[in-house]
């Protein structure tokens, strides 16, 4: 018998004779931060965020370009890499850069790992979504905006529509139906790497980007 | 004192993973005592990790809400738990995952190896996982000339210094930051003496960001594992997990068998609760959600994912109903946190991978009864870490269970490996002939006569009780009397 039969056995011959009944998520959450305003969840986001030392910037749909060019130049970025297939990868490619190369990622992260690692200075990734209550963001994995993009450069532009922002994580994967297809990597974001492991004390920059820039556009009015 | 091996039930008898004989237990406990530095260490951190935890919970009635559902859901994973497992293997096959059973530790250690060999891997880098310190994969993957390198930077540190984790979630709380100074100047070449915590952070950022790079292989652990999806999800907060997981061209995950949930929104309560409990944070960094290997599509991330189920006891806590509760727990390690003896001998002191009440409950599993029955009776039974503990575990009953469990007579059919192991036929008819005098009113009332007018025949010295208290007395006069005196 194999180790997966024998360990299936074991726990079948004194598995309960019944199951319990599935546990019911509505009943604590329902009562919990409903009917908030876009505004409102937008607050909560960013002091969530924030608090964890990430920068949040409000701008516009047609501003944000020169607004990521701007920072670009005052943190001295050298190369910018992104997706180049994106909507914003688009809008890059005809927005004027003073000082910073930009590079949208060609092929597959083996061609590309040691630029990564040792030449690329920051990357923009655009946020599926964001969650109110943890000041977290939402991304998820795919051929367009790879998963190193948001991990090896070592300072990450995030640009979030302020109309994505959910007031919790369950609610981001319930009422996107989440479990019906996930990439193959999905992930939350809230702020810059870090760690507390040397005498508790909290320092960023671990092993991921050590900033964490949020460009937030569509921050007027209510979500449709 | 006797020790009788009842026949092994399970399937972890023969392997006992000692690290540090248990047996030794008091000896090490007494040492720890005694180190003033360690005990300020400790108290330091506990105190800040308590405090931490407090602050976000500010409302006791979510709190509250919060505990009964996600021990409802660890509860319900775990009824289902046979038909769970198979579910998120047909998930995770589908997803182009690979999964392998190991009933032992040295099971898990020769898959991992068979996979290391086949990739001609050099060097592994490791995310944080408490189930690669539980079956020793650093020692198993050395002794085969791999190299196996933990990124997480307490695991670092600890790793460097040559010790074992003093705790689950904090590693290397046992070291101050002129230790580590100390460490990285002896052992990273070109590093001069700093105990800025900044710099040091950033020399390990360097040294490890050039092993992410060259790694063949990158291991991780698992916090959830989703059946419905077949997602493996991970906690951190450094991004080396994610580094682990993404950047080398193999990524083997390990976990426990109980680690599993059925549907992908079970995830989002524990995980909530997990982070506030450990490390008083409201989110983590990174949560980290891996549903399979590169895609066709894909532009990076690993080609191959396996995943480790590892059994290693967990079946026999499952077979019995009170026990099983053992396996609701999610490793947050707030009862450490809170445990006043955890706080007062450190994390080392126990000898097990897994210290404080959660290593008490879990070990005897894991190595047999013989080795750790000393575990349960190192504690007043405060009842703290039940109080914290997100999944409702009874601990302190569990204790009980297991002190009783090594006490009583060996039994035939025993619920754990090393039954009876502390078993002292002596002592436990003292106990017999105790309750026989106590539960009738005639002996009883005979007894107290004798032991006050006999009081002087007590002896000063009462083995561990004198060793700090004033030896045990019976009083002059018997409660009874001194009331008759009163009418
Ligand atoms: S037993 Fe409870 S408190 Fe302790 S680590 Fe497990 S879940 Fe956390």
């Amino acid at each position: 018998m194999s180790a997966r039969d024998k360990i299936l056995g074991r726990l079948r011959a004194h598995m309960p004779a019944e199951a319990m009944m599935p546990p019911v998520l509505e009943a604590h959450y329902a009562p919990r931060a409903r009917g908030e305003s876009k505004a409102e969840r937008l607050r909560r986001f960013r002091t969530g965020i924030e608090g964890f030392q990430a920068q949040v910037h409000l701008t516009t749909e047609d501003d944000w370009p020169t607004l990521l060019s701007a920072l670009c130049a005052q943190k001295q970025v050298h190369t910018l890499m992104f997706g180049g297939l994106t909507p914003a990868g688009r809008r890059l490619m005809t927005t004027r850069f003073e000082t910073t190369v930009l590079r949208s990622w060609e092929g597959q992260v083996e061609t590309l790992k040691a630029d990564l690692f040792h030449r690329v200075d920051a990357a923009l990734t655009h946020a599926r979504g964001a969650i109110a209550e943890t000041g977290s963001l939402i991304l998820w994995s795919s051929p367009e905006e790879p998963r190193t993009l948001s991990l090896v450069p070592p300072l990450h532009f995030v640009l979030l529509d302020a109309a994505t922002i959910h007031p919790t994580f369950f609610d981001a994967l319930r009422y996107e139906n989440w479990a019906a297809g996930l990439p193959t990597n999905a992930l939350l974001v809230s702020g810059p790497s870090k760690t507390a492991d040397i005498q508790q004390t909290l320092a960023y920059g671990a092993h991921g980007p050590k900033e964490l820039i949020v460009l937030v556009i569509n921050a007027e009015g209510e979500a449709s | 004192m006797s020790v009788q091996t009842p026949s092994s039930p399970a399937s972890n008898a023969g392997q006992p993973l000692a690290f540090v004989s248990a047996q030794a237990l008091r000896e090490r406990m007494h040492e720890a005592v005694n180190d003033t530095h360690l005990r300020q260490s400790f108290r330091g951190a506990m105190d800040f990790l308590m405090a931490k935890r407090a602050v976000q919970f500010p409302d006791p009635e979510e709190l509250d809400s919060l505990r009964v559902l996600s021990e409802h859901i660890r509860q319900y994973s775990l009824s289902k738990l046979p038909d769970l497992l198979e579910q998120l293997e047909t998930s995770l096959v589908r997803n182009g995952v690979q999964v392998h059973w190991a009933e032992t530790p040295d099971e898990a250690n020769a898959i991992m190896l068979e996979i290391a060999r086949r990739h001609a891997a050099k060097l592994i880098v490791k995310g944080k996982s408490m189930v690669s310190e539980e079956i020793e994969f650093n020692h198993a993957m050395e002794a085969a000339g791999i190299g196996a390198l933990e990124s997480d930077m307490g695991e670092y540190i600890v790793q460097l210094a040559g010790e074992k984790p003093s705790h689950i979630i904090m590693p290397a709380i046992h070291q101050t930051k002129q230790q580590i100074a100390k460490l990285f100047a002896e052992h990273i070449p070109g590093v001069e003496y700093t105990d800025n915590v900044d710099a040091l952070i950033q020399i390990g950022r360097r040294v490890l960001r050039e092993k992410f790079e060259e790694a063949d292989i990158g291991l991780s652990g698992v916090n959830f594992a989703v059946a419905e999806t077949g997602t493996l999800c991970l906690v951190e907060n450094e991004g080396n997990g994610r580094m682990c997981t993404t950047v080398p061209k193999v990524h083997i995950a390990i976990t426990g068998i109980e680690k599993v949930v059925e549907k992908l929104e079970h995830v989002a309560p524990l995980f909530s609760i997990l982070t506030r409990s450990a490390t008083g944070q409201a989110v983590s960094t990174y949560f980290n959600m891996i549903t399979g290997p590169r895609r066709s599509t894909d532009q990076d991330g690993p080609e191959e994912v396996h995943l480790v189920l590892l059994d290693n006891g967990r079946s026999q806590a499952y077979a019995d109903e009170q026990l099983r509760k053992t396996l609701q727990c999610i490793r947050c390690g707030a009862c450490m946190n809170h445990c006043p003896v955890y706080t007062r001998i450190g994390g080392h002191a126990y000898g097990t991978t897994y210290p404080g009440p959660i290593g008490k409950i879990i070990s005897p599993h894991m190595m047999g009864l013989e080795q750790t029955h000393l575990l349960p009776t190192a504690s007043s039974l405060c009842g703290a870490c039940g109080e914290v503990c997100p999944v409702k575990i009874p601990i302190p009953e569990l204790l009980i269970r297991l002190r009783g469990e090594a006490q009583s007579a060996p039994r035939a059919d025993p619920a754990m490996v090393g039954q009876g192991a502390a078993y002292d036929p002596k002592i436990s008819l003292l106990w017999k002939m105790w309750a026989g005098l106590y539960s009738r009113p005639s002996t009883y009332r005979a007894f107290s006569w004798l032991a006050t007018r006999f009081r002087a025949l007590t002896p000063a010295r009462q083995r561990g009780w004198t060793a700090a208290r004033t030896p045990l007395k019976p009083a002059p006069r018997r409660l009874r009397d001194m009331l008759k005196d009163r009418t």
